[in-house]
């Protein structure tokens, strides 16, 4: 359904993205995840038809976004990062008057508009003025501006922003639904979010794609490099440096205020057994021993803040980060 | 409804929201009546002055005595007002990142360009409507020639439809509505200077252009009463060109 090949855009001399190159399948929740100025919107853009890419191209239900812009925006409901609504006007006013600029006739909306309403709930604010609503309350006109004239492809900008915990419940499930008959891309900083809702992440950090996969691959595919957390009552002087001579193991967080001890080892390598003797041989109490598994925020973290991937060892800044 | 025309009403509607509309207009009609009362007030001290030359009641000529001043004093109120009229135009679009909507739904740029110029030509239009009212009182003490009225009222439209435009292009080419509001005025003022330059420069084929560049020769001749060919495709292709230019700048926006 959606199809980008190596795209590269360029504002002067910065370099937004670089060689994004993804593909949706038609029914497909797919997120966008990654930091702030990551490249999210950019890529966004270029899909909505709002932008060119400087290089490569992006194709939408086979229209290509740079040469039939008015095939591709008639297939697409898009949600920017800042919802467009106009504040002068009522929120029954501005959903008729995206319905017409999306060509939809008075019959579409008559039939559409309510269902709409109905389905982000903006049935209590439908003829107040966009101006006096709440951040939540805009948010979601966007989205129903977004979705108003049933567009086979979804583009949401952080649909979730400012909304209520209960309120980003509902258009998860409103998503969630809309999945399967219609395609969606939504971007978000949220980890829980995009395993909510989606089948497919991209990290994307620095205007490049570090990962692709299921949510649950990606942290699999990262839990070999397995942590551990030790507990050991009273312990000795040094003990930090004293885990280190242990081979496998890579590194050694030294607990703030006692506590646990965070144990990262090399890959593949399972050392609780030896680390459970030489706790026990020299006499300390063994309190705890467990390994931790990684979160997608570790994942995301991880992808994010170096270069080396997946493949490849953190160093302890992202743990430090990663426990914050 | 097509989507031009849904622009064209909700421009309209929003405009008619902000007191800015509001405000443009009561300052625009109250000067074009403090400037039709001189005028008339002026033509009343000059009957009186032929009675008593004359010794008997003249016939004064309102047109030149009341319409002509009061048409030529308008196009500086014009200056002045209409940039405000259409400083909002693209320079909010752009600040509420509503222009994001605007450029990705599946309308073309031209029917955004057009949609935005007729919504603000139709409510300086009423602007203008609204001026009518002296004439309409003139006529019932007085009785004057209607053909150079309506020719008048032709070059007010035409030349605040180029106006317009040109506000349209300085609203699409910044975010900041005071910048959009005083390019456009210094735009006009320069244009219209073109008229004074190509005077001091003689009659010469160069001159001729220059003055011909500056619509207040056009302006002049249309509220004489002349409708010429010339002048009509001056305006129409000035309003033209600079819409074409709004729609380049506007493009040019998906290039940055």
């Amino acid at each position: 359904m959606i199809d980008v090949q190596n795209i590269t855009k360029r504002y002067g001399d910065r370099t937004a993205i670089e060689r994004v190159s993804f593909s949706v399948t038609k029914g497909e929740v797919l997120a966008f995840l990654g930091p702030n100025g990551a490249g999210k919107t950019t890529t966004m853009r270029i899909l909505t038809c709002f932008m060119p890419a400087t290089e490569g191209t992006a194709t939408v239900d086979g229209f290509d976004c740079f040469e039939q812009p008015t095939d591709v925006k008639r297939r697409i409901g898009y949600l920017p990062e800042t919802p467009p609504v106009y504040q002068e006007l009522t929120v029954m006013e501005y959903l008729t008057f995206v319905g017409r600029l999306k060509g939809m006739t008075g019959a579409d909306l008559r039939r559409r508009l309510p269902l709409v309403i109905e389905q982000i709930s903006l049935g209590d604010v439908r003829d107040r003025l966009i101006a006096n609503l709440s951040r939540g309350y805009r948010q979601r006109v966007g989205l129903a501006q977004a979705v108003l004239h049933d567009p086979p492809v979804l583009i949401l900008d952080e649909p979730t922003v400012g909304l209520d915990p209960k309120q980003i419940i509902e258009i998860r499930e409103l998503i969630k639904s809309l999945a399967g008959s219609h395609t969606v891309i939504l971007s978000t900083h949220i980890l829980p979010e995009a395993t909510a809702v989606c089948q497919r992440v991209v990290i994307i950090n620095d205007g490049r794609i570090v990962a692709v996969d299921r949510p649950e691959h990606l942290s699999a595919r990262l839990r070999r490099s397995e942590k551990l957390s030790l507990t050991v009552k009273a312990p000795p002087p040094y003990f930090a440096d004293r885990l280190r001579g242990i081979p496998g193991i890579v590194n050694v967080t030294e607990p703030e205020h006692g506590g646990a001890y965070l144990v990262e080892c090399a890959l593949g390598r399972d050392v609780r057994d030896e680390l459970a003797r030489f706790v026990v041989t020299n006499g300390w109490d063994l309190l705890e021993l467990k390994t931790i598994s990684m979160s997608l925020e570790d994942v995301f973290l991880r992808l994010t803040q170096h270069e080396d991937g997946i493949s490849e060892r953190s160093d302890g800044s992202a743990e430090r980060e990663a426990r914050a | 409804m097509t989507p031009a025309q849904a622009i064209v009403a909700k421009e309209l509607r929003s405009a008619y929201s902000s007191p800015i509309i509001y405000v443009v207009a009561a300052v625009f009609l109250l000067i074009f009546g403090i400037l039709s009362y001189i005028a008339v007030v002026n033509a009343g001290v000059q009957a009186i002055r032929l009675m008593q030359i004359q010794g008997l009641a003249a016939k004064i000529n309102l047109n030149d005595l009341v319409f002509r001043p009061t048409f030529y004093s308008t196009s500086i109120i014009l200056l002045l007002s209409l940039p405000i009229l259409t400083m909002r135009a693209f320079a909010e679009e752009r600040k509420l990142r509503t222009f994001e909507l605007l450029m990705t739904s599946p309308v073309g740029i031209n029917e955004i360009v057009a949609g935005k110029f007729v919504a603000v030509l139709l409510t300086y239009t009423g602007m203008l409507a609204l001026t009518g009212v002296v004439p309409v009182v003139l006529a019932m003490f007085n009785s004057f020639d209607w053909a150079p009225v309506f020719t008048g009222y032709l070059g007010l439209l035409l030349m605040g439809a180029l106006f317009l435009s040109v506000g349209l292009f300085a609203s699409a080419v910044t975010e900041n509505q005071i910048i959009a509001a005083f390019l456009s005025f210094g735009i006009l003022l320069s244009v219209w200077l073109l008229g004074a330059m190509g005077a001091i420069l003689g009659d010469t084929p160069v001159a001729n252009a220059i003055s011909y560049l500056s619509f207040i020769e056009h302006y002049d001749r249309l509220v004489r009463g002349l409708v010429d060919t010339k002048d009509l495709v001056y305006f129409i292709c000035g309003i033209l060109f600079m819409l074409f230019l709004t729609h380049r700048v506007v493009e040019s926006e998906r290039w940055k």
